[in-house]
């Protein structure tokens, strides 16, 4: 069992739901960035999520590729982000998860991409553009590691190609609440509760929904149905705000990010 | 009968290119259009109807016409220009958005979306929008929205909505990004209409099979011509749409050499090229496995060419599997040779050939020595110049 598996059924002995937020790595800058995650943590984060940055990111909304260009503009690598989460590690106990798109693992090349992540306290892997059809090299690599590789579901997912997806997925299951990209237009929750329901018939794996949660009352009322939460855009946006305020940054994102973290939590089974 | 070949596999997949990389969202449209292909496109009333668009509206077939001075010029192999910018809005784009047009209204879309570099997809989108009366919104880079004003007021003029990209390098690959949003957002109502041999399975193969059209006449017409298959063809290669309709008729046939040619920019050895084939690794970009401009950190480089049309930084999958089997080969152009290649043919033969195309006619000179004076030599003049007089003008000044 690594940390993400670990981390699930802790939430579900206590009766509660996973708070999961997600910011990219090297955004603003790698310092910042790092300051950042710590306050993710602080906030009462679950899981944490961190962008490894890729030019073209096709799932993702304005917010998320503006993330995406500051950090490439400063700089941000593979390997800087493997070794920030090298330190993180070390000062945070919750799971990280990697987001980022198939090309920059297949460039790293897969087993090792898997094996780095690993070595550098990382505990699994989401991939917007790797479908259940072109994910057998990295679902293997990984199972065989013990490194999870969250599968993706869409309201486009048919049920028998649900299952399918359930039985390949680690960790958990990540429930794209709407069709369209991150940080769109927020999603109606009494739609997605029912979505989620379903889909929690058909597969034990914990599923948790993420791409337009706005803020903490949403994310209260999706936790109601879902096993977690995942909260990108809306944080980013902290940082855009008002860009040029380092200083502050981290704190204010905690605050925000604390608001969210209650009222997940708030949600009991 | 010629034996037919069996590129893409079930996965889409040509070789170890291809592939459907691309979020779950869009993976059932994907297997709905696939379907849809295959169902509708083989049933002789849609083969019908698009012959009857191709012949009646695009202006097919197109001539397979003899250079005669410019084999002269040149002293060697005979050149036969396959005549595809004497087609409705000036280039093959036409052959593609005319297929996939039918095949979404057949499919009972009500809209068509498309990514446009220098505007000649777009405008060949925007154009049978307005003819099978479907809404249209044609994303381009806000780059290339100021370099190319006269194509975007012409896709205004025929009812499409352009809409400015001003993520990234705010040109074609930022376009075909951000049409890959809208179709993630709008999956259940709105039909992508891919430009190029590119993009995820069934799209590669869906372009190519639109664009064989260019290849089977010019089979038909050389054999008519001079009774016999010719040594080489010779075409452009950003995308690759345009050469792979010319090639892939003619794959089966073993003495018959190909060459694609990719735009070397400034030099192959600068930073400042579009040769995704000769000096880029396999990586994954809009949905499929292909050679592609990338750093060492797996980001995508900005590709570079005088010609809009081969400004892309990857190409499409069934050009990668040609050229690591060798069935084809791959050199580059530059833009200097390019611009030569324009002058050159319009003294000559009085045609003034898009800057793609232009690419294609600039290896002449390097391959026609290499064949017999009897040999046929086919180049497709994928598109006319009309688009590229203001960038030609500025770059001879």
């Amino acid at each position: 069992m690594n940390r993400i598996d670990l981390t699930f059924e802790r939430l579900r002995k206590e009766g509660k739901k996973a708070y999961i937020p997600y910011v990219t790595a090297g955004d603003p800058d790698m310092a910042v960035s790092e300051k950042i995650i710590r306050s993710l943590a602080l906030s009462g984060a679950d899981i944490i999520e961190i962008g490894i940055p890729f030019s073209d990111p096709i799932a993702d909304g304005p917010t998320i590729q503006r993330a995406v260009t500051r950090s490439l503009s400063g700089g941000c690598t593979v390997k800087k982000v493997m070794f920030m989460a090298r330190r993180l590690r070390k000062s945070i106990l919750a799971p990280f998860v990697f987001m980022t798109y198939y090309n920059i693992i297949f460039n790293h090349g897969v087993e090792k991409f898997v094996k780095d992540s690993i070595a550098n306290g990382v505990d699994g892997v989401i991939v917007p553009d790797l479908p259940l059809e072109e994910s057998k090299e990295l679902a293997d690599i990984s199972r065989k590691a013990g490194f999870s590789l969250v599968a993706l579901a869409a309201p486009t997912t048919s049920p028998e190609r649900f299952k399918k997806i359930s039985s390949m997925a680690g960790g958990f299951i990540y429930y794209v609440s709407l069709t369209g990209v991150t940080g769109a237009k927020a999603a109606e929750a009494a739609e997605i509760g029912r979505k989620v329901r379903g889909l929690k018939k058909v597969t034990d794996k914990p599923v948790c929904v993420g791409f337009g949660v706005s803020g903490p009352a949403l994310a209260r009322e999706i936790a109601a149905s879902a096993d977690g939460v995942i909260v990108g855009s809306a944080l980013i946006k902290l940082i855009e705000k008002d860009p040029d305020n380092k200083g502050r940054m981290p704190r204010e994102i905690e605050m925000f990010s604390r608001s969210i973290a209650e009222a997940v939590h708030s949600v009991r089974k | 009968m010629r034996k037919t070949l069996k590129v893409p596999d079930k996965n889409g997949y040509f070789g170890d290119f291809g592939g459907r990389f691309v979020p779950e969202t869009i993976m059932p449209a994907l297997s709905e259009l696939e379907t849809a292909y295959r169902d509708i496109c083989s049933s002789a009333d849609f083969r019908k109807e698009f012959n009857y668009y191709l012949k009646d509206y695009a202006g097919r077939p197109t001539p397979l016409y003899y250079a005669h001075q410019l084999t002269k010029e040149l002293g060697g192999a005979k050149i036969y220009l396959k005549r595809e910018d004497l087609l409705h809005t000036g280039a093959h784009k036409i052959n593609n958005t005319v297929g996939q047009g039918l095949l979404a209204v057949k499919m009972g879309k009500k809209r068509i979306i498309a990514e446009t570099g220098a505007g000649q997809h777009g405008v060949a989108t925007a154009t049978i929008a307005a003819l099978f009366g479907l809404e249209c919104d044609v994303y381009m880079g806000s780059e290339d929205i100021k370099r190319q004003s006269l194509n975007v007021f012409r896709m205004k003029l025929l009812g499409a909505r352009v809409i400015p990209v001003e993520s990234g390098s705010c040109t074609l690959k930022d376009a075909m990004s951000e049409a890959m949003r809208d179709w993630v957002t709008n999956i259940n109502d709105t039909y992508y209409v891919i430009g190029s041999v590119a993009g995820p399975h069934p799209y590669p193969m869906l372009v190519r099979d639109f664009q064989s059209v260019i290849g089977k006449e010019a089979r038909q017409e050389i054999l008519e011509k001079e009774l016999k298959l010719p040594a080489y063809l010779v075409a452009c290669v950003g995308g690759g749409s345009n050469s792979m309709g010319l090639f892939y008729p003619f794959l089966g046939d073993k003495r018959v050499k190909m060459i694609g040619v990719e735009a070397a920019g400034l030099g192959v050895g600068t930073a400042h090229h579009a040769a995704a084939l000769g000096k880029g690794k396999v990586g994954i970009l809009h949905g499929s496995k292909s050679y592609l401009l990338e750093t060492d950190d797996g980001q995508v480089k900005l590709a570079h060419s005088v010609s809009a049309g081969l400004d892309y930084p990857g190409v499409g999958p069934e050009h990668s599997y040609l050229k690591d089997t060798g069935r084809v080969s791959y050199v580059s152009i530059t833009d200097k040779e390019a611009i030569k290649a324009v002058k050159d043919l319009s003294l000559t033969e009085g045609i003034i050939p898009a800057l793609e195309s232009a690419h294609a006619l600039a290896y002449l000179p390097k391959l026609v020595r290499k064949a017999g004076k009897k040999d046929a030599v086919i180049v497709c003049l994928s598109g006319r110049g009309d688009k590229d007089l203001n960038i030609i003008r500025e770059y001879t000044s």
